[in-house]
């Protein structure tokens, strides 16, 4: 048995939080840069510059880097042999999250669904827990907007459909999503599982750093065909059009009904905000 | 395709010159609304009670800002989609607004619109909202504070970076996806 103190995860998503909606992480720099030098058109380069200032402010500043710092998204590992001294894991984060989200100036985003109203703390966070073998606990946050979530979609295709039936899907999502969802955009694609299971595939996708492939090269080689395809219909970033239409393509696969073939898209904006800490 | 200095309210002559994917740099004064103000908006239109703002020659920016951290205007403060104030706009065009700043694509009924009542739409770079925020040098709730980020704020804005996407002559500067929907 491993304890750890509520208080040290507390003070660390806390600070994960506030870190992740302000610095941007080294992989999405870069590929900013890269498609900077990439691109030829003036509008596209003028965008990427700008995206590239935009980071270097809130990296010096308390500005946000977007105002959207996005509902509180968490993927928890929670390893078997983790005890959490002083307090529940769910109600440690969701209390981080409200201090993170009132000390570092970051806007409160969620609200009823009907009446609209705003919950005031951008409570509740939304968790997804798995308890897994050994000894560490794994925290990772998404602050994810809405903007690029509003243009995600799932689909139940017929097996016959395969993969060109989940490649149009793939493209056809980017294609009507156009200048919405921000871009130059991230990609995560969830193919298999259940009809809640393949967004959650794509949703955990986004996790992986851009360049980073899937270890499986059969799947590797879907990400970089889904890459070129979709910067193949040349939005380019913010819909001025251009080479850079998406930064990268992340696919999760896992098995499904024989009856099935859920695939999920699930759309990450430029400012695509991720941290994680481990204990 | 041009650059032009503009300041508030906006004139006719101001916007019918613009063409799509020319460059604005806004100075003066403009106001914030997003999905639940303009529900408000709406509601007060069709009461006819008196609106927090004078809609003649107004720009509308499509925000809901981050809290201001100490020694600044505003929080990070960049657009959001636009798509979803399409069913309010053609009613505040026809009232005397002259331009909304967003990002994304605007429907048809919009486009007619921003013709018909000589109007512009600007898109701002979307997530760049610590950069604008730059550009804002002063802000106000003035409406709907129980709104909170979605509150009607008076802003003041210098050399406010804007492109025209839309413009009065319906033309549009946004690239077509290279598919077929
Ligand atoms: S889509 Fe992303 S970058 Fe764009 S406004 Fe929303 S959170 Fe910000």
């Amino acid at each position: 048995m491993k304890s750890i103190n509520a208080r040290d995860i507390h003070d660390s998503v806390r600070d994960m939080i506030m870190d992740a909606c302000r610095i941007l992480s080294d992989d999405v720099y870069i590929a900013f840069n890269k498609a900077h030098a990439e691109e030829d058109s003036p509008s596209a380069k003028e965008v990427l510059a700008q995206l590239i200032e935009n980071a270097d402010l809130a990296r010096n500043t308390q500005l946000a880097l977007c105002q959207d710092t996005g509902s509180a998204v968490f993927f928890v590992d929670y390893g078997e042999g983790v005890r959490i001294e002083g307090g529940n894991l769910e109600q440690v984060i969701a209390d981080a999250m409200v201090e993170a989200y009132d000390k570092g100036f970051l806007r409160k985003s969620m609200c009823h669904p009907l009446t609209r109203k705003n919950t005031g703390d951008n409570t509740p966070p939304i968790i997804h827990s798995h308890v897994v073998p050994g000894d560490t606990l794994r925290i990772r946050f998404m602050a994810k907007g809405g903007g690029s979530e509003n243009m995600s979609r799932v689909a139940m295709l017929k097996p016959a459909q395969g993969w060109p039936g989940i490649r149009d899907f793939v493209v056809r999502t980017m294609a009507e999503a156009g200048p919405n969802p921000c871009p130059p955009t991230v990609v995560g694609v969830g193919i298999g599982g259940t009809f809640d299971l393949a967004p959650t595939l794509a949703k955990k996708a986004l996790f992986r750093p851009i360049g980073k492939h899937n270890p499986d090269p059969e799947i590797a080689r879907m990400e970089t065909e889904l890459l070129a395809a979709i910067n193949d219909l040349g939005i380019g970033p913010m819909g001025l059009g251009g080479k850079t239409t998406s930064l990268d393509v992340k696919v999760e696969m896992h098995p499904c009904h024989i009856a099935s073939l859920p695939v999920a898209v699930n759309v990450q904006c430029h400012s695509s905000r991720t941290k994680e800490v481990v204990f | 395709m041009a650059t032009y200095n503009l300041a508030t309210p906006l004139r006719e002559e101001d916007v019918t010159r613009l063409r799509a994917g020319d460059v604005v740099y806004l100075t003066g004064t403009i106001y914030t609304a997003r999905d639940a103000a303009h529900k408000k908006l709406m509601e007060a239109l069709d009461r006819e009670e008196p609106l927090p703002f004078d809609l003649e020659g107004s720009v509308i920016y499509y925000v809901g800002p981050a809290p201001a951290p100490p020694g600044c205007a505003i929080g990070s403060a960049g657009p959001t989609t636009s798509g979803r104030m399409d069913t309010y706009a053609p009613r505040l065009h026809a009232l005397g607004v002259k331009a909304s700043i967003g990002k994304g694509k605007r429907t048809q009924e919009v486009r007619d619109a921003l013709m018909a009542y000589k109007g512009v739409y600007f898109g701002a770079t979307g997530g760049a909202g610590a950069l604008l925020s730059q550009r804002i040098t002063a802000s106000e709730i003035i409406a709907y504070p129980e709104l909170g980020p979605e509150a009607i704020r008076r802003l003041t804005v210098k050399d406010f970076p804007l492109l025209v996407v839309n413009d009065a002559h319906g033309e549009e500067l946004y690239a077509k996806p290279n598919y077929k929907l």
